[in-house]
């Protein structure tokens, strides 16, 4: 079976486990809008909140990738699944695409509500312009974060410890991703003054990010869940 | 046993080291088709490490092995996709439906809806039980659906690891008359039990598995 049929196999089968359990529905969105509802509580200013309103937004999308992740991986390790997807001698590379289309997917929704929550609770705005640069780091950072996700969701999957350990592998490797989609939004909702020119290069940086994480764990994958 | 039926396991001399540790040290073993071959020794004696090997989980480090005809050295991804390992975990997703996680398992060898099917049909769950969650199933449903998940992931040797655990004794005989079944259409059986009453009257062969670091094997007739 090629690679891109096995990751469609999987990414469908993520999504129909995920819409069973309504876990992301249920609790990573409502996880994700606290940390949005709590940082208006926290800041408690408009003209703050506006400046910082892009690092919030990726902030909470960064602590709840933590979650669907270990949700994802934890349906593969629950009952000896990712064991079985071994066994059965389905392509590594094709597990690793399969999981981070079904990541991405689900960290699309969850921040299709986060930008809703900034406009309403931040008072964040949106021009034509910047709407086609955020939209465009929306779905460029979202490769990214999943294809990190899924790299490090495997990696850990096996090791003891691994719900405090994949916090500690991952959140530092996607500081880049935090920091140049936090400045592409900045330049689309036009915060701190930024034109929305200044955003462009920042999505440059995440689209090498995630090509390189994208190439990399598809090689390596296969590697990282061996015995 | 059928001595010259053709064989599906070929071990030569097989080592297997964990870290520093010789789990098998120089396995000699034949397994024919249609065998069901039960493997017995104290905890530690090597019994999960000889179904990892036979399952292309783990690599030689010394030693020659040909497990369906394909090399354990060279060719371990062909082995794994002509295997099914059915560890102490049975490999499923529990929010998802018997008949859900049995096509998912038989997409991943492009098995037909026909061939789902009749792996739903030979475990019996193609009624009541397919639209079921795993979730809400008893262990010996559980392990019958893993077996499904086998059959239609046309597994041509099956490795069993305890497979008896945690069933009631209504589950037990289900299980034995699915492999036996299993076998008469074609299938190979290697069973790791401490389960000696029950898998001994299932097996057609009884190895032993002795002594934790050096390992010996000894066939008698079943």
């Amino acid at each position: 079976m090629s690679t891109w049929r096995t990751a469609l196999l999987i990414a469908m089968k993520d999504l129909r486990v995920e819409a069973r359990s309504r876990i992301v529905l249920v609790q990573v969105l409502p996880f994700a809008g606290l940390v949005m509802v709590l940082f208006a509580f926290a800041l408690d200013s408009d003209t703050v909140l506006e400046r910082v309103s892009p690092g919030l937004i990726w902030m909470a999308t960064v602590f709840s990738l933590l979650i669907v992740v270990q949700r994802s991986f934890g349906v593969e390790t629950a009952d000896g699944a990712l064991d079985a997807l071994r066994v059965a001698g389905v392509r590594a590379s094709g597990i690793f695409v399969g999981k981070a289309i079904a990541l991405a997917a689900q960290l699309l929704a969850l921040e299709v509500l986060l930008t809703v929550l900034a406009v309403v609770l931040y008072r964040a705005e949106l021009d034509a312009d910047g709407l086609v640069l955020f939209v465009t780091t929306v779905l460029v950072a979202t490769c990214g974060l999943a294809f990190v996700g899924t790299l490090y969701g495997g990696l850990a999957a096996g090791a003891k410890g691994r719900e405090t350990l994949l916090p500690l592998l991952l959140f530092p490797v996607v500081a880049p991703v935090l920091i140049g989609a936090t400045r592409a939004t900045e330049a689309a909702l036009g915060a701190s003054g930024a034109a929305t020119s200044e955003g462009w290069p920042w999505v440059a940086l995440l689209v090498v990010f995630a090509a390189l994480f994208g190439a990399g764990g598809t090689l390596a994958f296969g590697s990282l869940i061996e015995e | 046993m059928d001595h010259h039926a053709e064989p599906v396991v070929e071990l030569e001399d097989a080592v297997v080291v964990l870290g520093s540790f010789p789990a098998l040290a120089g396995v000699d073993l034949v397994v024919a088709r249609g065998e069901i071959l039960l493997l017995r020794g104290p905890n530690g004696a090597g019994k999960t490490t000889l179904l990892r090997l036979c399952a292309g989980l783990l690599p030689l480090a010394r030693g020659r092995g040909h497990v369906a005809g394909c090399d354990l050295t060279t060719q371990r991804d062909a082995v794994r996709a002509r295997v099914g390992l059915l560890g102490h975990a049975n490999g499923l997703y529990a929010d998802l439906t018997v008949a859900e996680n049995v096509r998912f398992w038989g997409a991943t060898v492009g098995a037909t809806p026909g061939e789902v099917d009749a792996a739903l049909d030979r475990m019996d769950l193609s009624r009541r039980l397919a639209t079921v969650p795993v979730n809400r199933l008893s262990a010996g449903q559980r392990r019958r659906t893993a077996l499904a998940c086998l059959v239609a992931r046309r597994a041509q040797l099956w490795l069993l690891d305890e497979p008896h655990a945690g069933l009631d004794a209504a589950g037990r005989d289900e299980l034995d008359a699915t492999l036996r079944a299993a076998v008469g259409s074609g299938a190979t059986v290697i069973v790791a039990s401490h389960e000696l009453e029950r898998a001994g009257s299932l097996a057609t062969r009884v190895v032993d598995v002795v002594g934790g670091q050096a390992l010996a094997l000894r066939g008698e007739g079943g």
